[in-house]
């Protein structure tokens, strides 16, 4: 078990007497330290990460007075047994992709945008906007205009984020949490005051769109075409990365940035443009979510996508194979917390799940670069 | 009491959880760990809070039991980043997301529940007369007092005695720290384990002092804003408490306002204290572009013996 030596050695580096009770000539000593040989931890360990913060969550279920097993076993069938529940899982899955994959550019060059959250509402917002203002364009122009809308304004408020960090030295962590407050606050203002449905009942929320507003769905489905946003979105991150100047640049800020300077790239150009592309994406999810599943902009549209994205990045180690895996995960996850809720247990148990599960996981990554040695 | 009066007490008593969470920070901070984890502490802080005084109705058992969340999930964050030395940002980011979550998980049963008075008040008669100071200070709570001790207390701790210079060679070189002979890693654990103690009170503060309800996601951003609030307080504990309190005025301007009786929709006061904290950062930022911030200068590096710098 890897996990052994981290909880054992609270000492850190400190040598652990172990031969105590031996004469001075037969003492040696445990020592935990960092193995240089081991880079990466394996794909398995993430693995071992989920099943260990599973069985750390169960402790809270079990003080709640529920069988954990019984639990995790509706939450799984809620979300992967059924047709409905894997359907559902991706529609969840395609804004957590997009924001995951607009928080992994910037955690590539170590620009720690948590402000996906934001980034999505003001999306959202612009998108509702074309529905609002240019009501009867057809809907080869509306949905278009709408895309173009929510990405430029996920792109704005990245921008709002990347400007002070650039410019004025400011920790991009604060403002783009800070921004997130600003731009919910702004969603709370329009569907509570100029857009609300004046027909819908005192109902926090936009009129309904009209189908040349939203996207097409597959079947009779909730599962629309932002999908198709999604995919293409995330191959072309792996291109970019991969195969373009662009990417290169990006993997060598990430590497070392000091280098990076020093070979000529522009760091402040770069954060402000991967800040920009970072909120896009986020922009674009919040497009499609009222585009396509929820058919107006209404309070509360976003169950924490965007700091769930944070974690799907992480989980993912920010590779865009492992990003698709873990954006269905974590969808699957708030799928089977919505699913519990009838035996009584709140939604919020898939919020305690993912903060678990990226503890267990920085702790398992840490831990498995450590080995025991006995020395003397 | 006049405006500016009313708007001072306020602004003292919404700016006292800020200032425990920022004294918690500055005490983390200053030993060379990056904290961000302070929204979760302060909402695991508030609902430990929350349920032990429903359950028990004691005062100092409420208090003890923010206290313990704080230094479990203090030393979770230590045993990660001293320890195992993982990424210090993300273990606050993963504090803060498992501390919303759990902290919602455990608080749904009672949210809404009101809880009245819980601290005493301590009245000071004789300050009554005086004109701004006794509205201030006549009648403040405990808690209040005990931040004002606080200060006093870390101040000198820093600034004035031995274990606290230990601490900032600690938070600006901790290899020559160790030369020394200080102890390094354990110096950290303490530190850690001490400044989420008092951001966990931080939360209980907030709610059985400002808020005595408990809501999901009470802090509001709140924890962030102490985050703020270290870089502006420069890691000094006596500037920590002008800030909070400048911050506890944005908090409550709005209010005011809106009281007052303004066309301006309350959305956009509500946006007033996280407009600030941006555009006091990026004023901050600006005026201080040529001068070091002030921060530990081993702050968010991992400190292993073994490692050639």
């Amino acid at each position: 078990m890897n996990e052994r030596p981290a909880t054992t050695a609270s000492s850190g580096a400190a040598a652990l007497d172990a031969g105590a009770g031996a004469g001075p000539s037969k003492r040696f000593s445990w020592r935990l330290e960092i193995d240089p040989s081991r880079k990466e931890s394996p794909w398995w360990m993430t693995f071992v990460s989920v099943a260990l913060a599973l069985l750390a969550c169960a402790a809270f279920i079990a003080a709640n007075g529920k069988n954990p097993w019984t639990v995790y076993e509706k939450m799984f069938s809620g979300a992967f047994a059924t047709e409905f529940g894997i359907t559902e899982t991706l529609v969840k899955a395609i804004p957590l992709l997009l924001c995951g994959l607009g928080v992994s550019i910037a955690y590539r060059i170590s620009v720690w945008n948590i402000g996906a959250e934001g980034q999505f509402a003001a999306g959202a917002i612009a998108a509702t906007a074309v529905t609002i203002y240019f009501p009867d364009l057809p809907f080869y122009a509306t949905i278009p205009l709408m895309a173009l809308f929510g990405i430029a304004a996920g792109g704005i408020w990245g921008a709002l984020t990347a400007i002070p960090k650039t410019y004025f030295q400011v920790n991009e962590l604060i403002t783009s949490l800070m921004l997130n407050y600003v731009a919910l606050l702004l969603l709370d203002y329009f569907v509570f005051g100029p857009w609300k449905d004046p027909k819908g009942f005192n109902f926090p929320g936009t009129p309904m769109f009209n189908d040349a507003q939203s996207l097409p769905v597959l079947g009779d489905t909730r599962l629309h075409f932002g999908l198709v946003f999604a995919l293409a979105a995330v191959v072309l991150y792996a291109f970019v990365v991969r195969y373009t100047r662009w990417g290169y640049e990006l993997r060598l800020i990430g590497a070392n940035p000091e280098a990076a300077k020093n070979a000529g790239i522009h760091l402040k150009r770069h954060i402000l443009i991967v800040m920009i592309v970072s909120g896009a994406l986020a922009g674009l999810a919040g497009m499609s979510e009222v585009s396509g599943v929820t058919h107006r902009l209404m309070y509360g549209i976003s169950p924490g996508y965007g700091y769930t994205a944070i974690i799907v990045a992480w989980i993912a180690k920010l590779h865009p194979v492992g990003l698709v895996v873990s954006s269905v995960l974590f969808g699957g996850l708030i799928v089977g917390g919505y699913s519990v809720q009838t035996m009584g247990l709140p939604s919020s148990i898939s919020n305690m799940l993912q903060g678990a599960i990226l503890f267990f996981l920085i702790a398992g990554n840490m831990a498995f670069k450590f080995r025991l040695r006995r020395s003397g | 009491m006049d405006l500016i009066t009313q708007l001072l007490v306020a602004a003292l008593s919404s700016g006292t959880p800020l200032l425990f969470a920022t004294l918690g920070g500055i005490l983390i901070e200053r030993s060379g760990i990056i904290q961000l984890g302070a929204e979760g502490l302060m909402l695991m802080g508030a609902v430990a809070a929350c349920l032990t005084y429903l359950h028990t109705g004691s005062l100092a058992l409420t208090l003890l039991a923010a206290l313990a969340v704080g230094a479990a999930l203090g030393l979770i964050h230590s045993a990660l980043t001293v320890t195992l030395r993982a990424n210090q940002i993300v273990s606050g980011l993963a504090m803060t997301l498992f501390g919303t979550g759990l902290s919602a998980y455990l608080g749904k049963s009672i949210t809404g529940q009101p809880i009245p008075g819980a601290v005493p008040k301590i009245d000071l008669a004789f300050l009554e007369p005086v004109p701004v100071v006794g509205d201030l200070f006549a009648h403040l709570d405990l808690l209040t007092w005990l931040s004002f001790l606080l200060v006093i207390v870390l101040h000198l701790f820093i600034h004035r005695t031995s274990w606290g210079l230990h601490l900032r060679a600690i938070g600006d070189n901790p290899p020559t720290a160790d030369v020394m002979g200080i102890p390094v890693q354990a110096f950290r654990y303490g530190c850690i384990v001490v400044g989420s103690m008092l951001i966990g009170l931080a939360g209980a503060d907030l709610l059985l002092v400002y808020s005595p309800t408990w809501i999901e996601g009470m802090t509001a951003g709140r924890g962030w804003i102490a985050v703020a609030l270290i870089i502006f307080a420069r890691w000094n504990p006596l500037r920590a408490m002008f800030c909070a309190y400048f911050f506890g005025a944005m908090d409550t301007i709005g209010f005011k306002i809106q009281l007052i009786g303004s066309a301006i929709p309350s959305y956009f006061l509500k946006m007033i204290p996280y407009v600030v904290t941006i555009l006091v950062l990026m004023f901050l930022g600006y005026r201080n572009r040529n001068k070091p911030s002030g921060s530990p200068e081993a702050l968010g590096l991992p400190y292993i013996r073994e490692q050639r710098f």
